[in-house]
């Protein structure tokens, strides 16, 4: 298991460092999972071998985002003197790119798969 | 046997006590939401983050205090975001034959997300300032806190925001698809993934693998899309 994390963590460490070396736009995380992404692909042994560890690590994912929540505590009046904007943006702009995001994916895929909902 | 104020005393200002409470606080909010069913509105993130802000307050424990401890557990959404090449590698195949598909409502759902919510919180009077904040929120923490940073926004109130996102396409997703009757899995969690980020994700990897897949690409390819596009739209917008 810790050869697994330490796995994950070198992919992670290998992506900022090449995102900040060459200030690309891609977050350094983005570049590590493209990372671990292209090291399973070149070996099936590796990729059975991290499965449970990073199956383990998402399968709790939304514990992570606690943290970041709980900051609301400091950002109660600025949040409560824009609520009404900042609630209409929000609700208003997940709603639509999720409207639009599934609308042209089931498009296109018809288009290209030629087949309706598949 | 020292008093009760002493040892709690001791205890608050180390990171044990905040840690603690962070994970006992999500499996009760969890317990919670499986008990209904994990209907949508029963969002563990939602109700873990409303126990501990209560906790918080009622202990009169700074953010920075409780942080100590709780960084931690946001320090693994860094290591989680790279986990996300898992269910990519799993579903490589499904992945590799919707490439356009994958391609196209990317683009259209981070555009979306990011000049919706411009142009709303401009018409309804956001300050430029709060607009760099608003604009990276539909991408994963980490990365998002960044773009806010570049953007010159409020790295820790973007952090909120982010949540805030996730929660709300968490909440809509399985009643908006099931009202536009979208019974493609792959369209569903691709849709949450770019719109919701990880929260979207998790709430999809609740409902359907192929959906969790899905949205995992959604979430990973949105935050390189919306780095890219965030300058150049907020500029239209200030």
């Amino acid at each position: 298991m810790i050869h697994m994390l330490a796995l994950i963590l070198s992919c992670q460490l290998a992506g900022e460092a090449v995102s900040r070396a060459l200030s690309l736009p891609v977050p350094g995380p983005v570049l590590g999972m493209a990372l671990l992404f292209a090291l399973m692909l070149a070996s099936p042994r590796l990729a059975e071998a991290v499965r449970p560890v990073g199956e383990g690590i998402l399968r709790h994912l939304s514990l992570l985002f606690v943290p970041a929540g709980v900051g609301v505590v400091g950002h109660l009046r600025l949040l409560g003197e824009n609520a009404a904007a900042i609630g209409v943006a929000l609700v208003g702009s997940t709603v639509l790119a999720i409207a639009v995001g599934a609308l042209v994916f089931r498009a296109v895929a018809r288009l290209t798969e030629g087949k309706p909902d598949a | 046997m020292r008093d009760f104020t002493e040892i709690w005393s001791y205890l608050a200002a180390g990171p044990l006590v905040w840690l603690t409470a962070t994970l006992v606080a999500y499996l009760l909010a969890d317990a919670v939401a499986a008990r209904l069913g994990r209907r949508p509105l029963a969002n563990p993130v939602a109700g873990a983050v409303v126990l501990l802000a209560l906790l918080l307050w009622l202990t009169g424990t700074s953010y920075d205090t409780y942080f100590e401890g709780a960084q931690f557990v946001h320090f693994l959404l860094g290591p989680a975001t790279v986990c996300l090449a898992i269910p990519l590698w799993l579903h490589r195949a499904t992945v590799r034959r919707a490439a356009l598909p994958i391609v196209a409502a990317l683009l259209a759902g981070s555009f979306t997300a990011l000049a919706s919510a411009l142009a709303l919180g401009k018409a309804l009077g956001l300050s430029p300032d709060m607009l760099a904040t608003i604009a990276p929120k539909s991408t994963t923490a980490p990365v998002a806190l960044g773009i806010s940073q570049s953007l010159g926004g409020s790295p820790t109130l973007t952090a909120v925001l982010v949540v805030l996102t996730g929660m709300i396409g968490a909440v809509v997703i399985t009643p908006m698809m099931n009202a536009f009757r979208i019974t493609d899995w792959r369209a569903r969690g691709l849709a949450v993934g770019v719109a919701a980020h990880g929260i979207g994700t998790a709430r999809a990897l609740q409902v359907n693998p192929q959906a969790g897949a899905f949205a995992g690409i959604g979430m990973a390819l949105n935050a390189i899309v919306t780095a890219l596009l965030a300058p150049w739209l907020l500029a239209l917008f200030l």
